[in-house]
């Protein structure tokens, strides 16, 4: 689709690809002033922290010493020399497994439910799933429900009720950790995406339900599948993305409940142990190699999830 | 489908609703009722805390409402807030800068940059675009690092422009535009702006964004949230430069006793995004009734 091309008279057939190329980056040129001002801060807080700490991903960089180049040591000692990253590799995709796809579907599901209602009060229903978005500090609440002594809601109420004796060390308990923090994370799943869902379903236009209840669209399951969905597409993948991001760089759910390192390790994930490497032994090579590995495994679900949504409404 | 025809048309405020049973538009209440129960009872339980008496606060067994609410944990906190470093209306100051200069930044620079990707075809576009996009995959964690010695070699350490700037280019507030105006701003309107004579810019201003309107709402919604509940940085270490977030954790992370003022604190800063958010959504919702003119 070009867009300028049409008003000038000049087709491609008479030039060559790099003098096409050229002409189109001068009669486009606007593009460049619009995009500069976010790309020269993009380049100088993303690309160049991202591209050094590749390029430290091969050295031994531990912050004191001057780098030396160990090429691939770093990737061969992940998987061959690092039990605690395989299994902290297991957790973080049994996580991402669950809470991604969930949240994914669960903010999809409650963004359309709610465009169904009434639109005074959509905004105010709109707050109170997004709640535990806004309340920045509120997995205390979840502190004192499963808190170990028997001041912790959970605990108060089975002993009262004569379920247990003693109190659970909910927190502490290999049993419960995964389960209680999937739980919190899906319980605080509706965050951004869920908001670009909500957007989303403003803009699609109204003509198109017409059109599709007079071509024999008959409840609102068909209309979602057959409308909604292939319409906002874009939003489908813009909110994928930040699901995955969420799904694979969780890990401060668990700090935040079960400490960290959690109890033996379990619930212990990627993102600590990037953490550990990076910023408390400071083996910042060795850390820029587990980024890079998790970037690769989230390209690889994000492409994975667009072939999906490219099915959608078919 | 000649039964559609005849069915008899639901309209709800003047407008008709096309294809929704009664039974569906119950199932949908009863659903949203009770999920939403769930996901606003920890912020209740927030609110609640705050309205607690320290004697309410360890009872066992513990209570979600409080038995006699009152405000003294509030009255605790601003009273506390007198004996802070620097004069609280400094934080406040702070804050209310850093987050309105930080989203209006973020906004300008990512609106400005999504149109460009989306709607002028310069050789590069996609390029440009893929790399933002795939940009949001990386942890940040680790550029962190590098990002605290690019900001040293700038000379912006302890200053705004340390936690301001880099707020301005921000991939989630560009990727958010770049796919709202491929689906809502229709390119036909803009080549015939074009054919008019108008400039970019102008076409960008006066006809792209409005379009996208539930786009930038929503970012200022996530962009001043994240500002405004910023705790401390380590680009900056003044005092003077710090936010409410900071300095409200700084009175209340003295222990137990505080256990209420630390849930006022939490009701205090959350009060300023929840209007940001209600106001915001109210006008995404505002703007359906004008969405039916876009082609």
């Amino acid at each position: 689709m070009s867009t300028k091309s049409e008003t000038k008279v000049v087709s491609r057939k008479d030039m060559t690809k790099a003098r096409w190329t050229l002409h189109q980056m001068n009669v486009n040129k606007i593009g460049y002033f619009m995009i500069a001002p976010f790309m020269i801060l993009f380049l100088l807080f993303t690309i160049i922290p991202v591209a050094l700490s590749l390029v430290l991903s091969l050295t031994n960089f531990n912050m004191i010493e001057f780098p030396d180049f160990i090429f691939l040591q770093n990737y061969a000692t992940l998987f061959l020399d690092d039990e605690l990253f395989i299994g902290a590799l297991k957790t973080t995709l049994i996580f991402a497994a669950i809470v991604g796809p969930a949240g994914y579907v669960l903010s999809f599901i409650v963004a359309w439910f709610i465009n169904e209602l009434n639109p005074k009060v959509r905004a105010l229903i709109t707050l109170i799933f997004y709640a535990p978005s806004i309340s920045g500090s509120v997995y205390i609440v979840w502190q004192t429900l499963f808190s170990a002594d028997s001041y912790g809601w959970l605990n108060a109420w089975l002993m009262k009720l004569g379920f247990i004796d003693t109190p659970v060390q909910w927190l502490k308990d290999t049993n419960y950790i995964m389960p209680i923090c999937i739980m919190v994370a899906l319980w605080g799943s509706l965050g951004m995406t869920f908001l670009s869902f909500i957007a989303g379903l403003q803009g699609i236009d109204r003509s198109l339900y017409e059109a599709g209840s007079i071509d024999g669209i008959s409840n609102r399951w068909q209309e979602v599948w057959y409308i909604t969905l292939p319409s906002m597409k874009p939003q489908l993948m813009f909110g994928a993305v930040m699901s995955i991001t969420g799904a694979f760089n969780f890990g401060s759910i668990v700090t935040t409940l079960c400490g960290n390192p959690p109890t033996d390790y379990v619930g212990y994930t990627v993102t600590h142990h990037i953490d550990e490497y990076g910023s408390v032994r400071w083996e910042v090579g060795y850390s820029s190699a587990l980024t890079f590995l998790m970037f690769l495994i989230m390209i690889g679900a994000n492409l994975l999830i667009n072939k999906l949504i490219s099915k959608v409404g078919q | 489908m000649s039964e559609t025809k005849f069915k008899k048309l639901r309209t709800r405020g003047h407008k008709v609703v096309l294809n929704r049973s009664k039974g569906g538009d119950a199932g949908i209440t009863v659903f949203l009722a009770i999920l939403g129960f769930f996901m606003v009872l920890p912020l209740v339980y927030t609110i609640s805390q705050s309205l607690k008496p320290m004697t309410e606060l360890f009872i066992f067994p513990p209570r979600f409402l409080p038995i006699r609410p009152t405000l003294v944990n509030f009255k605790n906190l601003f009273y506390l807030m007198n004996f802070s470093w620097v004069p609280f209306s400094r934080y406040v100051f702070n804050t209310v800068f850093i987050s309105f200069a930080g989203t209006f930044g973020n906004l300008v620079f990512s609106s400005l940059a999504a149109y460009a990707l989306a709607k002028i075809e310069f050789p590069g576009n996609r390029f440009f675009f893929q790399v933002v996009q795939k940009s949001l995959m990386y942890n940040a964690s680790i550029a962190g690092t590098i990002t605290f010695l690019i900001i040293a070699y700038l000379g912006w350490m302890d200053t705004y422009l340390a936690v301001i700037v880099p707020s301005f280019a921000s991939s989630i507030g560009l990727y958010l535009m770049k796919q709202f105006m491929d689906t809502n701003v229709t390119t036909a309107i803009l080549e015939s702006a074009r054919l008019d004579g108008a400039k970019e810019f102008r076409i960008f201003w006066s006809i792209a964004m409005p379009m996208v309107k539930p786009a930038w709402l929503t970012l200022i919604i996530t962009s001043f949230q994240g500002l405004w509940q910023m705790g401390g940085s380590n680009l900056v270490y003044s005092e003077q430069l710090k936010t409410i977030n900071y300095a409200i954790n700084q009175i209340t992370s003295i222990g137990v006793t505080r256990n209420g003022v630390a849930a006022a604190g939490t009701v205090f800063i959350m009060i300023v995004p929840i209007i940001v958010f209600i106001i915001s959504q109210s006008n995404i919702i505002e703007t359906m009734g004008s969405s039916g003119m876009k082609d």
